[in-house]
């Protein structure tokens, strides 16, 4: 009677436990869901044709948020255009050609500590170098500059890692068949870690769309009645946007805020999507 | 017969201190099947990479001697190394076919040589693939991934690799080592046709197969040579009783 009396009482505990861990996976997913969710049924009545297309006014209350939209689509191809080709190529040489020494180590060191530094501290040391120093203004230019250092440490690090997991036999063989180290690397090994390569850039891209700190004092505008006309002009953006309409502006209509968070939580979140296609995808057609 | 390699006194070893040689002697004769044998950790594997400079890719601690491969000391610095790979082909124990198509896969190398013409690169895949023994199983799918292919396949894919670059000297190591018997004979009924043209050194996976392919074979123990001489005689009537007692299977 003993023996039962425990069976049961083990099968008790094992299933509270299984319900608890359940209750915890549950509880994970709830903030990405209620936030998404509470965003798209307050702001989803603000999307339309024209808020999406159209300029701000009546002091931004009303209208639409095209120039933040085109903003910040400048600020993260500019962000890309400065940090893919530098990020990469710093990784190519970390994992193909730099000897593991107290030097790479430093290297390592300062990328790893550089992806812990607060974007608010990227914003100033962009307005101290790029917008001051360099007299880039409050502009593209030194925002892009900006978000580029911000994002750099994701991109060197994914890639070299994207690198690193390409076995050494493809190396080896290639090279015995007369290639050079850096036909080795164009022809066979970029072309295997160029899917985890992509996947980190649009990651690290992603987080400078999103990242408001590092264009305040840098590049991104309260409203401006026109689009940038080149590089060196201030430009909206859309989080430093919502930042502005949310605390700024008086008498705010709700739906636009949230109408324009979820903009910017789409423009995000399909770049997430794209990536995580890649990933499966290479996944999936991946030989070794 | 004309020696095509000769070394002299090479001995190296690996910053890691893991495998070395010791003051290696002995000529490689042209158009046959030398082998390497002897007991794991011996310096076979080493001395394949020294013909051609694969050991670039390690870190080598020291190293002296010369190794003359048509009156040219290939361990020169100042040697083009990229043209000794062209001209010294390798094969490795694990076949390891690029993430490629079976026809870029045979061309890759000719390729980076500079060969651009169609019909070249057509003729090179279908000679090496036949010497290879693999064209009539492969001809139909040539622009599939190598990687579909069974193992042993894709080591005479990988053999065909490197005949297609139409080296002087083929190096084998553990060509065989996981296959099954038949894609075995097939390889080395390969090596048999391919040593009417090319110099072939093998390191065998087992005395069996050093037995079945020598023309010339050399025993190395601990990074020494310990006895070089006719196949037949090396494993019939071995000199040396290291020699022996390896080939009797008393220890190895």
């Amino acid at each position: 009677m003993m023996t039962k009396f425990l069976s049961r009482n083990r099968h008790t505990v094992q299933r509270l436990g299984f319900s608890f861990i359940t209750l915890m996976a549950v509880m994970t997913v709830l903030p990405i869901v209620g936030t998404i969710v509470y965003i798209l049924v307050q702001g989803g009545s603000a999307i339309s044709w024209d808020f999406i297309t159209g300029f701000p006014h009546d002091g931004m209350r009303a209208g639409g948020i095209l120039p933040a939209i085109i903003g910040t689509l400048y600020l993260t191809i500019g962000s890309a255009i400065f940090s893919v080709p530098l990020g990469i190529a710093a990784a190519i040489y970390l994992s193909e050609y730099a000897k593991d020494n107290q030097w790479t180590r430093l290297i390592r060191l300062a990328i790893i500590n550089l992806a812990g530094i607060p974007s608010v501290v990227y914003g100033l040391f962009g307005l101290g170098l790029f917008v001051l120093f360099l007299q880039f203004g409050t502009s593209i230019l030194a925002a892009s500059l900006t978000l580029s250092i911000m994002t750099l440490p994701v991109i060197i690090s994914t890639a070299e890692e994207s690198l690193r997991a390409v076995p050494q036999a493809f190396r080896t063989v290639s090279i015995s068949l007369g290639a050079t180290r850096w036909q080795t690397i164009r022809r066979i090994v970029l072309k295997e870690a160029l899917p985890g390569i992509l996947t980190g850039v649009i990651l690290g891209l992603e987080r400078a769309a999103g990242e408001t700190a590092p264009i305040l004092f840098t590049g991104a505008a309260f409203f401006l009645p026109r689009l940038p006309q080149s590089p060196f002009d201030a430009t909206m953006a859309l989080p430093y946007h919502l930042f502005v309409i949310s605390t700024q502006v008086p008498e705010m209509p709700i739906q636009i805020q949230y109408g324009t968070a979820l903009v910017l939580l789409v423009f995000v979140l399909t770049m997430n999507l794209i990536a995580t296609v890649i990933r499966s995808r290479a996944r999936a057609r991946r030989q070794w | 017969m004309v020696d095509k390699i000769v070394i002299e006194n090479l001995s190296l070893q690996y910053s890691d201190g893991t495998e070395s040689l010791r003051g290696i002697s002995m000529g490689i004769p042209q158009n046959a099947v030398t082998v390497l044998f002897g007991p794991a950790g011996g310096g076979k594997s080493t001395l394949l990479r020294c013909l051609n400079r694969l050991n670039d890719l390690t870190e080598i601690k020291a190293s002296s001697g010369r190794i003359l491969i048509d009156d040219t000391n290939i361990l020169d610095p100042k040697i083009d190394v990229i043209a000794l790979r062209r001209k010294v082909g390798m094969v490795f124990a694990r076949p390891v076919p690029l993430p490629l198509s079976i026809r870029e896969n045979v061309i890759y190398g000719l390729e980076l040589a500079g060969e651009k013409r169609k019909s070249k690169l057509d003729e090179a895949v279908e000679r090496s693939l036949k010497l290879s023994a693999i064209w009539e199983e492969v001809k139909d799918r040539l622009d599939e991934p190598a990687i579909a292919l069974s193992g042993g396949q894709q080591q005479r894919v990988c053999l065909a690799r490197v005949i297609a670059l139409q080296p002087e000297i083929i190096l084998l190591d553990e060509p065989t080592s996981g296959l099954d018997p038949i894609s075995t004979g097939k390889v080395e009924a390969a090596l048999l046709e391919l040593k009417k043209e090319y110099t072939i050194i093998l390191v065998p996976h087992s005395v069996q197969q050093a037995a079945r392919t020598a023309d010339h074979a050399a025993f190395f123990l601990q990074g020494e040579l310990i006895e070089y001489g006719e196949g037949k005689t090396m494993f019939t009537a071995p000199k040396q009783k290291k020699t022996e007692d390896y080939i009797m299977g008393r220890f190895g």
